[in-house]
């Protein structure tokens, strides 16, 4: 048997999250936002972000133009990291078209390519990369000395001492690794700013005045505010879920339970962070300012974009504190290695202490009053 | 129903930094009663009401509202009072009914009963043809009549209304003080602030506030009457004439225009205001018919908010004086 009083908080919290319903179905643009943005990011960072580089613009300068050396261009070319775009007669017109931007990478063959080749101490042919992009640079090097040695002749079979195997992506497609992340990207993105927004609007229309006098307690009110946006939460989560799966045929096949109540955990979390912004920011403008605060960092730090080994240890202790963080943990766990989610203690509870803390601290802040 | 009045209120203060919106204000207001707050923009009369229904911590001072200490028990309280704020303050997104049904879950009003006072409230104030409109689309006096209904769903022992009629056309604002008496009928204790003179006279009882002060309290007729000083009507065709004259006079408090008349307000000192008035005319060679009149509620108030204003310079030259 429910106390009444219990039925009655209950029926308070019950009006509050109808009406915030009707509110959110009858905002366009809100709902517009609530499946805009997911499609949009999830489009944008599955096709144009891709982090295996493929064609690169190059240039060649043949002086040997025997047919080893033209095997040996033939052959980088094969890779598909670079597409042979000119042939030019001299290095100087070489580094003239990378400095104009029109080429990324040169291929320089001397004309003692064949005595090089039998040397076997001097290189046989010289990479030339446009230092100015990192990720070009990198792949280049990548490709460009183990093959160059191997056609080099000699030392075959020594060159080739460490073979590296990937694990859980072998395809090594961006998609796979990026996809179930970018759950936590977007959630981040909108959660926090559809509930610090919902919140922030009713004190700045003044409805919030009016609610203050009546029996309804803050817990209710906050309680009653989120709901909706759990809801909202999850109905992004499956469609990120499906659109990863049907457009960039991302696995998620292991353990679907497990990744929603991940994801509904790190929902709570946006939702905390919402409602503590919804507390310090007096006008919907600051609202969407101090969210915008806390997204760069998350999406900066968390180890969804750039590895999170080769951060100072100061961002690391910031990347600490967001949620997002722990939630890149946990979902590429669940999403890639098929772990299950008890196998992830540390991240588990990073995100259930941040969720703790933030709600006391906005229970704390949330008072029933205008001063 | 009982003897001890509705609000009591001893020496509430409220300073938001340096400044102090809310003077000492000593409050005892009856109950099944109007009574008006009335007082110029920034007299502390939203402050006031604020700190009544709980929605505002006082600086100093304490407030029992029907009974309860409204700083430490505003949640039993909330059940108990409606408040209409200044602004509206209900969701324009929502019709009229939706408005309503979310006030009515919110107090807890059951199911049957909702329904029949939603259709009761429907009907009371006139929205029954404006059920589905949004209510952010409704006039003026639509959104007042909407407010007051949603403010008075629970049935309230105590409406506070801050300002109230400040954005409606004057057959709403007719309206408006019909559904006030009707509601008074049932019992209602309302505490009501305007900066209307015709709305202030039909209260029972009044205060004036001025700069966070009460400086004149009781009933409109009584304050009428006992006003503290003299009032003099002059007509005159010469009236720019007139009212250089008039500020002549260092009895004169105050002068103000009424069309080709002026309203002077004199120190009640003053033994023949009128020949007074008149002499000086003639001296000034100044035409115009000088009459004794009685005071109006806008009377009162100048003198009152005069009489605070005064006051505080006497106050400021004793204290330039001590520092001398």
């Amino acid at each position: 048997m429910i106390s009444p009083a219990i039925a009655e908080s209950i029926g308070r919290i019950r009006a509050i999250a109808a009406k915030e319903f009707r509110q959110l179905s009858r905002d366009r643009l809100t709902f517009g936002m609530v499946v805009g943005i997911p499609l949009a990011l999830i489009l944008i960072f599955g096709y144009s972000i891709n982090f295996d580089v493929r064609d690169i613009a190059a240039g060649v300068v043949d002086m040997a133009n025997t047919s080893g050396s033209r095997a040996l261009v033939a052959d980088l070319q094969a890779t598909q990291v670079i597409h042979v775009k000119e042939h030019l007669r001299s290095p100087a017109e070489l580094e003239a078209q990378i400095a104009r931007g029109k080429l990324s990478v040169g291929v320089y063959v001397p004309p003692d390519y064949e005595r090089r080749r039998l040397d076997g101490d001097r290189s046989v042919a010289q990479i030339l990369v446009d230092g100015s992009e990192p990720t070009i640079e990198s792949v280049v090097s990548a490709i460009a000395s183990p093959r160059l040695s191997q056609r080099a002749g000699i030392a075959s079979g020594t060159t080739r001492m460490i073979e590296m195997r990937t694990l859980y992506n072998p395809e090594k497609r961006t998609a796979v690794q990026i996809v179930p992340t970018l759950i936590g990207v977007i959630l981040s993105m909108t959660m926090v700013l559809f509930t610090a927004i919902a919140i922030v609007r009713e004190r700045e229309r003044g409805n919030l005045e009016l609610l203050i006098t009546t029996p309804v307690k803050s817990t209710e009110l906050m309680a009653g505010k989120i709901v909706p946006y759990i809801l909202v939460g999850l109905i992004q989560t499956s469609l990120i879920i499906a659109v990863g799966r049907w457009l960039f045929d991302v696995p998620f096949s292991s353990n679907l339970l497990d990744l929603y109540l991940a994801a509904c955990l790190f929902i709570a979390a946006t939702l905390m962070l919402g409602l503590l912004i919804s507390t310090i920011a007096a006008t919907q403008f600051q609202a969407v300012q101090l969210g915008f605060f806390t997204m760069l960092p998350s999406i900066l730090l968390s180890g969804f974009m750039f590895p999170f080994d080769g951060m100072p240890a100061g961002a690391r202790a910031v990347a600490q504190v967001l949620p997002l963080t722990h939630f890149v943990d946990l979902v590429r766990g669940i999403a890639l290695r098929g772990a299950p989610l008890g196998s992830m203690p540390g991240p588990l509870l990073k995100l259930c202490t941040f969720i703790a803390i933030a709600l006391a601290l906005a229970a704390l802040r949330f008072r029933k009053r205008l001063d | 129903m009982n003897g001890e009045p509705a609000i009591r209120a001893r020496g509430l203060t409220r300073k938001f930094g340096t400044l102090i919106a809310v003077n000492h204000v000593d409050l005892t207001i009856p109950r099944a009663q109007i009574y008006g707050f009335l007082g110029p923009n920034g007299s502390g009369k939203s402050t006031t009401i604020r700190m009544l229904c709980g929605l505002l911590l006082p600086t100093a001072g304490a407030a029992e509202v029907l009974g309860y200490d409204a700083t430490r028990e505003p949640e039993k309280l909330r059940r108990k009072i409606g408040y209409m704020t200044q602004r509206f303050s209900l969701w324009e997104d929502l019709s009229v009914m939706e408005n309503l049904e979310f006030i009515a879950d919110i107090f807890g009003i059951a199911r049957v009963e909702r329904a029949r006072r939603l259709e009761g409230a429907l009907a009371e104030y006139d929205l029954g043809q404006r059920r589905t409109q949004r209510a952010g689309t409704l006039s003026g006096g639509q959104k007042q009549r909407l407010a007051l209904a949603a403010a008075t769903l629970h049935r309230p022992e105590l409406l506070l209304l801050d300002e109230p009629t400040s954005a409606v056309d004057p057959q709403s604002r007719r309206d408006f003080w019909e559904s006030l008496f009707r509601l008074l009928g049932q019992g209602t204790t309302i505490l009501v602030s305007t900066h209307y003179m015709d709305e202030a006279e039909r209260c029972h009882r009044l205060a004036i506030l001025d700069s966070g002060r009460v400086v004149a309290e009781g009933v409109p007729k009584t304050l009428m009457e006992n006003i503290d000083a003299a009032v003099v009507e002059v007509e005159s065709e010469e009236i720019t004439a007139a009212r250089a004259a008039l500020t002549q006079i260092a009895a004169v408090k105050s002068v103000a225009q009424l069309g080709t008349r002026l309203h002077a307000l004199l120190d009640p000192a003053t033994p023949d205001p009128q020949r007074l008035v008149q002499e000086v005319f003639a001296r000034a060679g100044v035409a115009g018919k000088v009459e004794l009149t009685r005071a109006s509620l806008e009377d009162v108030f100048v003198a009152a908010t005069l009489e605070g204003r005064m006051q505080g310079e006497a106050r400021v030259s004793r204290a330039a004086e001590r520092v001398q």
